[in-house]
């Protein structure tokens, strides 16, 4: 049975279940015990698991990556909250250097079965420095698992996944879809990491997105469907491992390729995906894989100036548009 | 109430063990003859390994490492107090204590050789792997404490840093962490006195780095960390108060970094010799070796003779590193993660088949 609740419900589903299922795990981050979670993502978790296994820490994020680190190395399972993933920069060596490498250059000896999650991308208004999508970034180290939902459903899945995951698994939730309301599952179930799913079929054009822009590839596929342009609309879920299966099954399909992405156009996922199609599908292509990001400048304040920055259906449609200009 | 602001920029220096060889004996931690023995012989192994490591390097035989010598003293004393299940978090300079945790040379030098069978520690040895980077092994080191505490083990964790890591907000936060959690861990500051070439008047504005562990509500001590004797008598006591509950503490341990920062490291570029001159007099082990002596506890046909079988393990090590230093060209793969993602399958494939074509000509 499904019933409809809240993506940040989903994501709290996920942990409390993993927390019930193993003794292990526990959350750690800022904010996330007597206040329920900046977001309210961890509400009431506090009263149902305890001090000891719901952590408020001073506002130190290195410290808070680096303790997780340290805690997984010694057979715990640490969820680390970040408020926001732009706040895990000061902590870019624990989280990139410690954290993903730690397997390997202790000879296999030392896992670090860690999660990190918290909010990626734009917020809405919060300023340059406040709306990093960290995915470009983070993604080019090797070591490291990637998740990015874009419904409830996916969020509690994938979230419980990686909670079981014994490699690092970064997980980025945007604020902007916490309030979205998705059907999910009452019984148990996980989301497999590293698998993509169509969200809509269609033989015109191949649209990739990962996250929030997923929504945006969602309604620039209803729209362009009014004339006659019908879009095979893939959500990757993952970005590391990223699944090229489901791409370019689509890609040869459809014969175009346009990729959402919700970070800087240079060398970005976009970029990386558009590179992996073009070798992978070369022959196939009617025409060169089209990328759409931010616009390559820092996140401006104000709300008009913001949203013209970032991915938007317009914007996707006129991708498809631009990609599919034969049909 | 008095407007002026307090201020604290030094501690007395804690000494048992003075350079001729005296002992405080009203400080003095109770070892018995055996136990004097042991930390003698692991100080003189620690100071032949370090010589025959440098030649190797200067022979091609090694990589790029970080000599201790002068550093006996800290390195074995640090480590003395700590049981199997207590944890150690070593410094890339702690290869004296990593030999005293239970780790072979003929493994550290692989380690040092770059051959991944050297860094794992060995089964039943609860060290973690160092950081190159300064101080980026303090907060797991942390971690691992408050891990201990939330499994309500009476144990504890040792970590070395360098004077150097003093300054990274990384170490810092680490402190924080432990004193406001009760982490039961012991900081132990190598102060060398040098980061590479900036002096430590250089790197702090107070004489002693142990006042800051008081800012942070940490009980600190510092300690003439080429005293062994102070070393045992301080760090014991640290990992009891650590064991039994009481929190973390601070370890400054005063010495000298006679050698190289690294071997990529030329210090006649940035230091005199008669600076360095003095540590000499200050010798770890010269002065323990003086007082074993006066005490009959080694005589000095005793000390030339475990000098001669230290110098006998570390080239049985030698010879046994050299039988093991074979590169696995394949192995670069492991390790990335648990299970191979499908992309590395795929690169470990191409790889494979170019080292088949090529071997591992460029």
């Amino acid at each position: 049975m499904a019933r409809e609740i809240e993506f940040r419900d989903a994501l709290r589903e996920a942990m409390t279940e993993e927390m019930h299922r193993d003794e292990r795990v526990f959350l750690m981050g800022e904010e996330v015990a007597q206040y329920n979670g900046a977001y309210k993502v961890s509400r009431g978790m506090l009263e149902e698991f305890g001090a000891e296994r719901i952590i408020d820490t001073p506002i130190s994020e290195t410290g808070f990556s680096g303790l997780g680190i340290g805690a997984a190395m010694m057979g715990l399972r640490p969820i680390i909250e970040f408020m926001s993933w732009s706040f895990s920069l000061v902590s870019a060596d624990q989280v990139l250097n410690n954290a993903p490498k730690m397997l390997y250059m202790s000879g296999g000896q030392f896992g670090v079965p860690i999660v990190f999650r918290g909010n990626d991308g734009a917020g809405g208004q919060l300023g340059s420095t406040h709306s990093w999508c960290v995915e470009s970034m983070f993604a080019n180290v090797p070591g490291l698992k990637m998740i990015i939902p874009a419904f409830p459903d996916d969020a509690k899945g994938l979230l419980k996944s990686a909670i079981r995951d014994d490699d690092p698994v970064f997980c980025l939730e945007s604020e902007r879809l916490l309030s979205l309301k998705g059907e999910v599952p009452e019984e148990e179930y996980l989301t497999p990491i590293g698998e993509a799913r169509v969200r809509r079929t269609g033989n015109d054009c191949t649209i990739v997105a990962f996250g929030r822009p997923v929504h945006f590839a969602l309604e620039a596929a209803t729209e362009l469907a009014k004339s006659g342009i019908e879009c095979d609309v893939i959500d990757g879920r993952s970005i590391r491992p990223l699944d090229m299966d489901t791409i370019a099954t689509s890609v040869r399909k459809t014969n175009a390729c346009v990729v959402v992405d919700q970070s800087w156009p240079f060398a970005s996922i976009a970029s990386e995906i558009s590179a992996q199609v073009q070798e992978c599908c070369f022959d196939d292509l009617d025409n060169h894989v089209h990328r759409v990001n931010n616009d390559d400048v820092p996140a401006p304040y104000a709300t008009n100036l913001e949203q013209a920055m970032l991915p938007h259906a317009g914007k996707v449609i006129e991708a498809v548009r631009s990609a599919t200009y034969n049909l | 109430m008095d407007t002026k602001p307090v201020q604290l920029d030094n501690i007395d220096v804690l000494q048992v063990l003075n350079e001729e060889g005296m002992v405080d004996t009203t400080k003095a931690p109770p070892l018995t003859h055996d136990q004097l023995r042991r930390l003698y012989v692991a100080m003189v192994l620690t100071r032949k390994f370090d010589s025959r490591m440098l030649a190797m390097q200067r022979q091609g035989e090694m990589g790029t490492f970080a000599p201790n010598l002068g550093q006996e003293a800290t390195q074995i004393g640090q480590v003395f107090p700590l049981t199997a299940d207590d944890w150690f978090a070593p410094s890339y300079r702690s290869f004296g204590a990593q030999i005293w945790r239970g780790w072979s040379m003929e493994q550290l030098l692989l380690l040092w050789a770059g051959y991944h069978e050297g860094f794992p520690p060995p089964e039943g040895v609860n060290d973690l792997p160092f950081s190159i980077v300064i101080g980026s092994h303090v907060l797991p080191a942390v971690g691992v404490a408050m891990g201990m505490a939330q499994k309500k083990q009476q144990h504890c964790v040792t970590v070395n840093f360098g004077d150097g890591a003093m300054s990274q907000g990384a170490v810092n936060e680490a402190f924080n962490f432990a004193a406001v959690y009760k982490a039961p861990c012991v900081f132990v500051c190598e102060n060398n006195g040098w980061a590479i070439s900036t002096p430590l008047q250089r790197q702090a504005a107070t004489e002693s780095l142990a006042v800051r562990g008081i800012g942070f509500g940490i009980p600190s001590i510092r300690v003439d960390g080429n005293d062994i004797l102070a070393m045992v008598a301080a760090t014991t006591t640290a990992a009891e108060r650590a064991r039994a509950g009481q929190g973390p503490s601070l370890i400054e341990a005063v010495t000298y970094r006679m050698s190289l920062h690294t071997t990529a490291d030329d210090p006649t570029v940035y230091r005199q010799e008669e600076h360095v001159d003095p540590w000499h007099q200050r010798c770890p082990l010269l002065r323990f070796e003086r007082y074993l002596n006066r005490e009959s506890i080694l005589t000095e046909d005793e000390c030339r003779r475990i000098a001669d079988e230290c110098e006998q393990r570390v080239l049985e090590a030698r010879a046994k590193f050299r039988e093991m230093a074979k590169a696995r060209p394949e192995e670069i793969f492991d390790f990335v993660y648990h299970t191979m993602p499908p992309e590395l399958i795929e690169q470990k494939k191409d790889y494979l088949s170019r080292l088949a074509r090529k071997g591992l000509n460029p």
